[in-house]
C-alpha cells in the first residue's frame, strides 16, 4: 500500500448483513476513517473481532482479521501486537462479547496495557440471538429472557476498565460521526490499551437506548472542559449514574505499553532456518 | 559391586527434598554415571509425604524398580512407604537426634547420623539434608567432592559463603559415617570419563521449542506442565521471544494464535483440564488453517483427578476432542530426549499443514529427569519448515482477479499459501465460520464441501508424505507382540530382560504418533498375540488399534497414578500371554 491510503481501502467488498440504520454501520466507518487518519494501510493492520452482530466487522472491513470464538477477541489481539509490535491492532466486539462472556478477558487486557485499541459496539442488547438481555441493558429492560427486566444492575465497562488500571478510556456514539472517529484516532494514538465503548443502537430490538435518547442525552466532555489527565475528575463522569457522556474520560500520561515494558521490539515472525547459532548452550546448561 | 544402585530421600514436602534430590542426581551425572529420577509428590505445598528417588549405573537406566539401596528418611512415614523395597543390604540414613524413634526393621543397616547438629556445625539447620547427602557418599564410596558443583549451582545465586557452608556440610556427613561406622554393603559407585547431561520432559519440550523458533508463548500454570512455561520464561527472552501467564487457559490458547497468525512460531502447553478449556478455540485454530503446537502434558483425570499422578487417559480427548470435526495432528513422545525432538518436528507439521498439533506427553515424562550425551540434542540437525509461507514477491500468484488474496485456496494437496500480516496485498479475513478461498463466510453448500474436503487433504498428504513410524525393540521374529504409546518404553525395554530369563521372546513397537500413525495391520497380523500396554483404565490405545486392524488385542492397563516398573510390567506381560483373547 503507498502513502496516499485512504479511509475507503479500510472497506471490503462485501456488503453488511447489518439491519438497515444499525448503529454498527457509524461505528465501522469512524474505525476506518481513524485508521486512515493515522496512517496505517490494510497491510499492516490486525483487526480481532468477537462474535454477534458486531463481530462481522471483520468481514466488512479490509485488512488482516481473525473472527474468533465469543468473548475471546483480546486474547488474540494481544497475541498479534506481542508477536508483532509493528503491527497496528485493533479489536471490536459488541458489549455481551466483551463484558459478558468475555469480561475476565477485558479486566486482564486492561491491567496488561496492551498497546491495541479496543471498540465495543454497544447497543445494550443481544441482537444476533433476536433480543435478550446483555450485561449493559438497564434493570427493568424488558426482553424475551427477562420479561420483568433483568432486575441487576447493568455492568459499568468504563468503570471496570478505571478499577483495572486503564490509561485509556473513551465512549463515543457511533451517529456523531466526527467526534466518533476523532475520539477512535485518539485510541489508535495512545500508547497502551485505548478502551473505546461506542453507543451503537440496535434499532430492531432496542426501543429505549435509541438514537434519539443519546442525541437528547449525550454530554461531550469536551464542551464541559473535562481534564482527562484528573484521575479524579474521570471517577466522577465514569461513576455518575444520572448523565450519558461522550469523549475521553481518562488518559494517563505515563502510560507504558506492554510490550514494551517487557522489553519486546523485535518481529517474532523472523527466525532462522535452523536452531539459533548458540543453541548448544541451551543443552550445556542442563550439565 | 553393585553398579546399579537406588537411592532416595523422602520427607514432608517443603523440606527441600526435590532440590537435594536434584544435587545428588547432578553429581553422578558429572561422574560420568547413568541417571534416572522418578518423584512420588502430593498436590500440596507443605506437608504430605513426598520423595525424590534416584536409579544409577554405569548404564543407561529408563525405568524405576522395586529395589530401594539407600533411604535417606526424614521421617517415619519415608521408611513405611518404602519398607517393600527396602532389602537386606539397604541402609537408611535417619538423625536419631530429632524427635522420632525411627522403627528400622533389623535386618536393614540403620545409620544414625545428627544430620540437624552436624548441619548448625556447618552454618545451620537448613543444610541437614546436605549432610545426609554426604553421609550417603561415604555409604556408597562416592567422593563427596562430585557435590561441590551441583552445590554451587544450587546455591551459587545466594552467595560464596552459602555454598561454602553446603560443601562443609557434606563433608561433616561423609566424615561422621566415616569416624563412627564400620560396615561394608559393597556399594562403589564408578565414575566414567563422560559428562552427562540431566533433564526432564518439560525442560525437553521447552527446549525443542527454543531450537525450533517458537518465539511466543502464552500458558496457564498447571501440574505437570508449569515446567514448560517455567522453562522458557527468561530463555525465550534471548532470542527477541515473550512469554504471557495468561489469565486462564481459553485466554492462552486465543494468545497462542493470536501469535501464530501473526507469523511467530507459537505454543502453550497445559494438562487435561486446561485441554478441556481449550478445546473451544482448538476448532477454530484448526478451521482458520493456523499452525499452533499445544502441548498436553497428561496427568491423572478425569475433572481434577489426581493433579500429581501419572496417567494416558487424553489419548482420545486430543484425538477426537472438539465439536464438529476437526483435522490435527497428534504427536507423542516416548522418552525424553523425543519429547525435544518431536517439539520440532511438531513446529514444522503445524507450519507445513497450516494446522494445530498436539504434543502429548505424560506425567512421567514430564516430571522423570534422565541423564544424556549431550550430543543427543544435537541442534546442527534441527531442521525448520515453514511451510507455504509467501512473501511481496510470491504473493502474486495467489491474488484472484480482483487482487484478493486466496487465503484458503483449495489447493490440490490441500495446503495453502500463507501471508502474515505486513505482506502486501496478503490482507485477509480468517474465521471459525465456514468460509471461502477468500476467508470469508459461507453456507454455500459446494464450498462447504470443498473446504471441508481440502482441510482434510492436509491430512492426506501428511499421511504420504511423513514417515509415521514406530521404535522397535526385542527379537523381531517374536510372535508375542507388545504395542505401546508415551512414557513405557522405556520400562518395556527394560522388562524384555525379565521376559527373556522366563524364555518368553516378544517384539516391542513403540509408537509416538497417534494421529497420523503407522498402519500396525501387518505387525498385528503376523503376531500369536498382540498386547497392548498403557496407562489408562480403558484402553484407549488398544481400541485404535483394533479400529486399524480389525483384530482383537489383549491389553495391559494401570491407573494406580503410579507409572509400569519394569518387573511388574514383565510379570503382567508373562500372565496376560496365558490368557486367552477376549471373545469379539
Amino acid at each position: 500500500m503507498s502513502s496516499e491510503v485512504r479511509f475507503t481501502d479500510f472497506k471490503s467488498d462485501k456488503q453488511p448483513t447489518w439491519c438497515p440504520g444499525c448503529g454498527d454501520f457509524g461505528t465501522m466507518n469512524g474505525m476506518m476513517k481513524a485508521l486512515a487518519n493515522t496512517g496505517n494501510d490494510p497491510d499492516n493492520t490486525f483487526l480481532v473481532a468477537g462474535i454477534g452482530c458486531s463481530g462481522k466487522i471483520g468481514t466488512y472491513m479490509h485488512s488482516y482479521a481473525l473472527h474468533g470464538v465469543h468473548g475471546r477477541a483480546l486474547p488474540v489481539a494481544t497475541g498479534v501486537k506481542m508477536a508483532r509490535p509493528d503491527i497496528e491492532v485493533m479489536a471490536a466486539g459488541g458489549d455481551g462479547d466483551g463484558y459478558s462472556i468475555g469480561a475476565g478477558h477485558f479486566v486482564h487486557a486492561v491491567r496488561r496495557n496492551v498497546d491495541m485499541t479496543y471498540v465495543v459496539m454497544d447497543n445494550r442488547i443481544y441482537g444476533l440471538t433476536k433480543g435478550q438481555a446483555s450485561p449493559t441493558s438497564r434493570s427493568d429492560f424488558e426482553t424475551s429472557t427477562t420479561p420483568e427486566g433483568p432486575q441487576q444492575p447493568p455492568v459499568n465497562p468504563l468503570a471496570l476498565a478505571l478499577a483495572a488500571g486503564a490509561t485509556f478510556i473513551a465512549q463515543s456514539f457511533a451517529s456523531d460521526a466526527l467526534r466518533h472517529a476523532e475520539i477512535i484516532e485518539e485510541a489508535i494514538e495512545h500508547d497502551g490499551f485505548g478502551f473505546v465503548n461506542v453507543f451503537s443502537p440496535c434499532v430492531t430490538f432496542n426501543d429505549v437506548d435509541t438514537y434519539d435518547y443519546f442525541r437528547d442525552t449525550l454530554v461531550d466532555l469536551e464542551e464541559e472542559g473535562h481534564d482527562r489527565h484528573d484521575l479524579e475528575a474521570a471517577k466522577e463522569v465514569i461513576l455518575d449514574a444520572d448523565k450519558e457522556y461522550q469523549g475521553v474520560m481518562y488518559q494517563n500520561e505515563n502510560s507504558v505499553p506492554y510490550h514494551e515494558q517487557h522489553g519486546v521490539t523485535e518481529n517474532m515472525a523472523d527466525i532462522p532456518d535452523g536452531a539459533p547459532e548458540n543453541a548448544m548452550d541451551l543443552v550445556r546448561e542442563f550439565y | 559391586m553393585t553398579e546399579d544402585l537406588n537411592w532416595a530421600i523422602g520427607g514432608e514436602a517443603g523440606d527441600g527434598i526435590d532440590s537435594t534430590g536434584k544435587i545428588f542426581a547432578q553429581a553422578l551425572s558429572r561422574a560420568g554415571r547413568h541417571v534416572f529420577t522418578s518423584k512420588d509428590f502430593a498436590s500440596r505445598i507443605r506437608g504430605g509425604y513426598t520423595a525424590y528417588k534416584i536409579r544409577t549405573s554405569t548404564d543407561r537406566v529408563q525405568s524405576v524398580v522395586d529395589r530401594l539401596d539407600i533411604l535417606v528418611a526424614l521421617t517415619q512415614r519415608t521408611i513405611d512407604e518404602n519398607l517393600d523395597e527396602l532389602h537386606e543390604g539397604s541402609a537408611v540414613i535417619y538423625d536419631g537426634e530429632r524427635s522420632w524413634d525411627a522403627e528400622i526393621p533389623d535386618e536393614i543397616t540403620a545409620v544414625d547420623v545428627p544430620l540437624k547438629t552436624l548441619a548448625e556445625e556447618a552454618g545451620g539447620a537448613i543444610m541437614l539434608n546436605v549432610v545426609a547427602l554426604g553421609a550417603a557418599c561415604e555409604i556408597t564410596g562416592f567422593d563427596v567432592e562430585y557435590l561441590d558443583e551441583s552445590l554451587e549451582k544450587r546455591f551459587g545465586g545466594k552467595g560464596s559463603k552459602i555454598v561454602e557452608n553446603n560443601r562443609e556440610a557434606a563433608r561433616k556427613g561423609r566424615d561422621y559415617v566415616r569416624e563412627n561406622y564400620d560396615f561394608d554393603l559393597g556399594y562403589e559407585l564408578d565414575t566414567t570419563d563422560n559428562d552427562y547431561v540431566l533433564l526432564n520432559g518439560d525442560e525437553a519440550i521447552g527446549m525443542g521449542a527454543l531450537a525450533a523458533g517458537c518465539r511466543f508463548y502464552a500458558g496457564y500454570p498447571i501440574t505437570p506442565a508449569t515446567n514448560v512455561m517455567e522453562y522458557l520464561t527468561g530463555r525465550i527472552e534471548q532470542y527477541g521471544g515473550h512469554v504471557v501467564q495468561a489469565e486462564d487457559e481459553l485466554s492462552a490458547i486465543n494468545m497462542a494464535l493470536g501469535g501464530a497468525r501473526a507469523g511467530a512460531r507459537s505454543m502453550t502447553a497445559t494438562s487435561g483440564p486446561g485441554i478441556d478449556l481449550m478445546t473451544e478455540t482448538f476448532g477454530l485454530v484448526a478451521t482458520s488453517e493456523t499452525p499452533l503446537v499445544i502441548v498436553d502434558v497428561m496427568r491423572s483425570g478425569p475433572s481434577t483427578g489426581m493433579p500429581t499422578k501419572q496417567e494416558q487417559g487424553d489419548l482420545n480427548m486430543t484425538l477426537y476432542g472438539g465439536h464438529g470435526e476437526i483435522p490435527r495432528f497428534v504427536v507423542a513422545p516416548t522418552t525424553i530426549d523425543e519429547c525435544f525432538w518431536k517439539t520440532v518436528e511438531a513446529f514444522n507439521y503445524a507450519e507445513k499443514y497450516q494446522t494445530p498439533v498436539y504434543v502429548v506427553a505424560d506425567l512421567a515424562l514430564a516430571v522423570t529427569e534422565q541423564t544424556f550425551s549431550p550430543e543427543t540434542f544435537d541442534m546442527d540437525a534441527v531442521e525448520i519448515d515453514r511451510g507455504t509461507l509467501v512473501d511481496d514477491d510470491s504473493i502474486g500468484e495467489w491474488l484472484d482477479e480482483q487482487g484478493r488474496f486466496r487465503a484458503h485456496a483449495a489447493t490440490e494437496d490441500g495446503i495453502s499459501p500463507r501471508a502474515i500480516p505486513g505482506t502486501t496485498d496478503g490482507a485477509h479475513m480468517s474465521t471459525g465460520l465456514e468460509h471461502d478461498e477468500l476467508g470469508r463466510r459461507t453456507e454455500d453448500t459446494e464450498v462447504r464441501v470443498e473446504q471441508v474436503d481440502k482441510r482434510n487433504r492436509k491430512v492426506e498428504t501428511a499421511k504420504a508424505e511423513e514417515d509415521w513410524d514406530y521404535r522397535e525393540f526385542g527379537d523381531e521374529d517374536a510372535e508375542n507382540l507388545v504395542i505401546s504409546w508415551g512414557s513405557n518404553e522405556g520400562a518395556l525395554v527394560e522388562a524384555l530382560e525379565y521376559l527373556e530369563d522366563e524364555g518368553i521372546d516378544v517384539r516391542i513397537l513403540s509408537v509416538p504418533y497417534i494421529f497420523p500413525r503407522p498402519d500396525l495391520t501387518d505387525d498385528v497380523e503376523a503376531a500369536e498375540d498382540v498386547i497392548v500396554v498403557e496407562c489408562n483404565a480403558t484402553g484407549q490405545f488398544a481400541d485404535v488399534i483394533e479400529h486399524d486392524t480389525l483384530t482383537r488385542v489383549k491389553r495391559v492397563n494401570k491407573y494406580t497414578g503410579v507409572r509400569f516398573k519394569a518387573d511388574e510390567l514383565a510379570d503382567a506381560i508373562s500372565t496376560k500371554l496365558s490368557e486367552e483373547v477376549p471373545a469379539q
